[in-house]
């Protein structure tokens, strides 16, 4: 019996070995993960937060960084000209004194005096380098520099111009001057955006092709500095005790971890891992009634674009009656729960205030509402007028679960609402359904639009012929030429007239799109965490003036 | 066998370029570009953007240009993760993959060993209707789902292991556990039906008839042979597992390779799609070589000489 069990043992091991033989490919760091990590998580009323991030963080180099999370990161490590506060207007940050000249094109910012996390003071040459790099290396985010009107940044984006020849130039150390196209009322505002943050140039060029890949080669100068980032697990913000604000700064440390799964996120959080997560539409219900339970409007809005080269999608008509035709609130109330509300513009709601203070969905309404049977009446005379008796088209989806329950919930609204309509649906990988949307090569296409900035010109001005994102080849000169005025108009009332008379063009006259729903995003946050800021757009958060209080 | 050898390693590298080449040319079928917010950008940048990573250039010499940095070890930088070489990011991930599914599979390999032979030993027992019942629960329920239940109740409800994150070897565990399902199920079978098998063979009568003792009959006879087709399966499913798994290392946010692979292919990021098939590829074709190798130790029948025997 002994030797029986001796032999068993002899063979698993054998087995063992076998395996071991069979993948003697790994001697990697075997996994061990940096135990430490926080030792947050538990008790002690101290300033420490847990959050929860959905991916690691693609690139700390704010000239290269073009995503939510890395945003989020830079936005909290780091101090640009100005801020965003909690309206999300811009506030001054490194900025002690902004003048301008009489046509608002050459803009002079004072800096306050203020140092880097290496001891060296952030001077204006670290704002003219870092905006330098990012038209020399065509980054992502360039364009943010032709929408703020700086001079020259559309002729090197175009080729036509070098990026040294950038309207922006370093006086002294204390003294920026930006150039401008054409005034821009939306400057500040632009200028808190990640891309515009300063950087040290003696150390990035120290770093060569290592800057900003760990935490240990990127220089903070923002109210935290990242003290350890783990790839694909985590990173850790501690105070930065030599932040120029440091006294507004309440919170001592914060954790985040990579958490990809809701599922797991509501796990941990049930385990006070961390403190706040976002909820996938299955968790909305059974989270609805408790008090930590809360929705957050966001600023993206999904609508159909409609191909204006279509012999009958080209009918105003027939636009309009698909869009009455389909019940925008049943769609984000029983299909989709995850927070998100019907929109009838095309700016949403909850971001953008005129200077009197009244949201712009408020100013301008709902369009194109209406029954069913006013869409049928609609539907009928555009039929006639493009002598057809019954139309069949397809839509462009991506093969995404979100996209495929929107296009089948359309299909049945709209067979049901539009005698002799026919949807097919067409669902292709998401970069597929860019391309033939950018070749305009579909009848309807489900879209998404996010802002770039925080103003309704961003969800606007993308509508003017030949612009990158029309798409869909719409063209109305009347609302072209309004774009540009209100480009450079400087009364603040005017303008934001302008801009209200655009989205009626836009919907009103043209019925163009059907706005379907604005996104928005459940949450659960536990009711101790004070002041912690959600932006619509560049950086998601600001944990600058956040704090625990129990 | 060193011919043999020679010969093998030849054929390897064949493999290898093909698997290489028709990965590199089918990528270019599809469609997007590999940079990021591809929303926004227009064909002025991407045309810029294009000439910068030299993706303006003919597909011919864009293979042969990949071809050469390979030869010289050279996988490129990532486009999602700027500045991030291929090689960085396989390295750095392959870690915590390969360990969870080392585990998986000596925790599924012992189970399942121990499973299959008592079946087949207590042939048409009660141990057997039990032992294959479990088995083909283990490989018709998918490992996401045992995934979900082992996170819910023994990290949420009993706290008896974190949750998820990768803080150290206990949070290896659950995730291990949740993957080890599969492979006990596979190699239980696997093992039952071959003892099965062997246990009617001519040999094993005649070793009985000579009066071995049974133990004897069993270790020596019985499960080495059974264990043949057992290695076969067990090296690709050895593969598989420890190259990282998307569903599994989601839910326990293991910082493994099997999401990145998924994740780069929806991203089209090039470089990093080359990398996972070549690093996938190499080691599959390296450890089907060695369950040959292994074949000839546990099966005297076999031998590279390249004469029938």
């Amino acid at each position: 019996m002994e030797r029986k069990i001796r032999a068993q043992a002899l063979l698993l091991l054998m087995a063992f070995v076998l395996i071991l033989s069979g993948c003697n490919f790994s001697s990697s760091d075997s996994g061990n993960s940096e135990g430490s990590k926080a030792d947050g998580g538990e008790g002690e009323a101290s300033q420490v937060l847990n959050i929860s991030a959905t991916a690691d963080i693609p690139t700390l180099d704010s000239t290269k960084a073009h995503d939510g999370v890395a945003f989020t990161v830079l936005n909290n490590v780091n101090e640009g000209l100005y801020r965003q506060d909690e309206n999300h207007q811009p506030i001054e940050a490194l900025v002690t004194e902004h003048t301008e000249n009489e046509d608002q094109t050459v803009h002079t910012f004072t800096l306050r005096e203020s140092k880097w996390s290496n001891g060296d003071p952030v001077t204006a040459q670290d704002f003219e380098y870092a905006w330098k790099r990012v038209m020399k290396d065509a980054s992502p985010y360039n364009f943010m520099f032709v929408t703020a009107s700086i001079k020259n940044a559309e002729a090197i984006m175009n080729g036509e111009a070098d990026a040294d020849e950038l309207g922006v130039k370093a006086i002294d150390e204390q003294t920026l001057e930006v150039t401008l196209e054409s005034a821009n009322p939306l400057l500040q505002s632009l200028l808190t955006f990640p891309t515009f943050l300063p950087q040290n140039q003696k150390f990035v060029e120290e770093q060569g092709d290592q800057y900003a890949l760990e935490a240990e080669n990127i220089l903070f100068n923002g109210p935290f500095t990242l003290t350890d980032w783990t790839h694909e697990q985590g990173w850790n913000y501690e105070k930065n005790e030599d932040y120029w604000d440091a006294e507004a700064v309440k919170l001592d440390k914060i954790n985040a971890f990579v958490v990809k799964d809701p599922t797991t996120g509501v796990n941990l959080y049930e385990t006070n891992k961390v403190d706040r997560i976002e909820l996938s539409s299955e968790s909305v219900d059974q989270y609805k009634e408790d008090p930590n339970f809360d929705t957050i409007l966001e600023p993206s809005m999904i609508f159909l674009r409609f191909n204006h080269t279509h012999p009958v999608l080209g009918n105003k008509n027939i636009r309009q009656a698909i869009n009455m035709a389909i019940d925008k609130e049943s769609l984000t109330d029983v299909i989709l729960k995850d927070g998100s509300t019907a929109l009838n513009g095309v700016v949403p709601k909850g971001f953008f205030q005129s200077p009197e203070g009244e949201d712009y969905r408020d100013l301008n309404g709902d369009f194109n509402t209406g029954s069913a049977e006013d869409a049928q009446k609609l539907w009928e005379t555009g039929l006639k007028e493009a002598g057809v008796s019954d139309l069949t088209v397809s839509i462009n989806i991506s093969d995404s679960d979100d996209h495929k329950k929107v296009a089948e919930y359309l299909q049945a609204q709209l067979e049901d609402n539009l005698p002799g309509f026919k949807l097919e649906i067409k669902a292709v990988p998401f970069a597929q359904r860019l391309e033939i949307e950018k070749a305009i090569e579909y009848d309807l296409s489900l879209s998404s639009w996010g802002p770039d900035y925080s103003d309704p010109m961003t969800y606007l001005d993308m509508w003017v012929e030949g612009g990158s994102a029309n798409r869909m080849d719409y063209h109305n000169p009347k609302l072209d030429e309004l774009v540009n005025q209100a480009r450079v108009e400087t009364d603040l009332s005017k303008r934001f007239e302008m801009l209200l008379n655009i989205e009626k063009i836009l919907l009103e006259e043209d019925a163009a799109i059907v706005p379907l729903y604005q996104d928005g995003t459940s949450i659960l946050m536990r009711e101790k965490i004070k002041g912690l800021i959600v932006h619509p757009t560049g950086a998601s958060h600001t944990y600058k003036w956040a704090s625990i209080e129990e | 066998m060193k011919g043999y050898l020679v010969k093998r390693i030849g054929y390897m590298l064949i493999t290898l370029f093909i698997i290489v080449t028709a990965t590199f040319f089918l990528m270019q079928l599809l469609p997007g570009t590999p940079f990021t917010n591809p929303e926004k950008l227009g064909a002025e940048q991407l045309a810029v953007l294009n000439a910068k990573y030299g993706l303006d250039q003919p597909v011919a010499i864009q293979y042969f240009h990949y071809l050469g940095n390979l030869v010289q070890g050279d996988l490129g930088y990532s486009f999602q993760h700027e500045g991030r070489t291929v090689t960085s990011m396989i390295s750095t991930r392959i870690g915590p993959s390969a360990f969870i599914g080392l585990q998986a599979l000596v925790i599924g390999a012992i189970l399942g060993l121990i499973l299959g032979i008592i079946s087949a030993l207590k042939h048409n027992s009660i141990f057997d209707y039990g032992s294959v019942a479990l088995a083909v629960i283990g490989m018709s329920i998918p490992s996401f789902v045992f995934a979900a239940l082992l996170q819910y109740y023994i990290g949420v409800k009993l706290e008896w292991l974190p949750v998820a994150l990768w803080e150290g070897y206990s949070s290896t565990l659950l995730p291990s556990i949740a993957l080890s399902v599969t492979v006990t199920a596979t190699v239980a079978r696997f093992i039952r039906s071959e003892m099965l098998e062997v246990l009617g063979q001519d040999y094993v009568i005649t070793a009985r008839a000579k009066g071995m003792r049974e133990n004897q009959v069993i270790v020596k006879h019985v499960i080495r042979n059974a264990l043949i087709p057992v290695v076969t399966m067990l090296g690709p499913l050895a593969v598989s597992i420890m190259t990282g798994t998307l569903v599994i290392e989601k839910i326990f946010s293991v910082p493994g390779l099997g999401e990145q692979f998924t994740l780069s292919i929806l991203v089209l990021d090039y470089s990093v799609i080359m990398g996972i098939t070549i690093f996938y590829s190499a080691l599959f074709i390296f450890v089907v070589f060695v369950v040959d190798i292994i074949y000839g130790f546990l099966d005297p029948r076999i031998n590279y000489k390249g004469e029938a025997t």
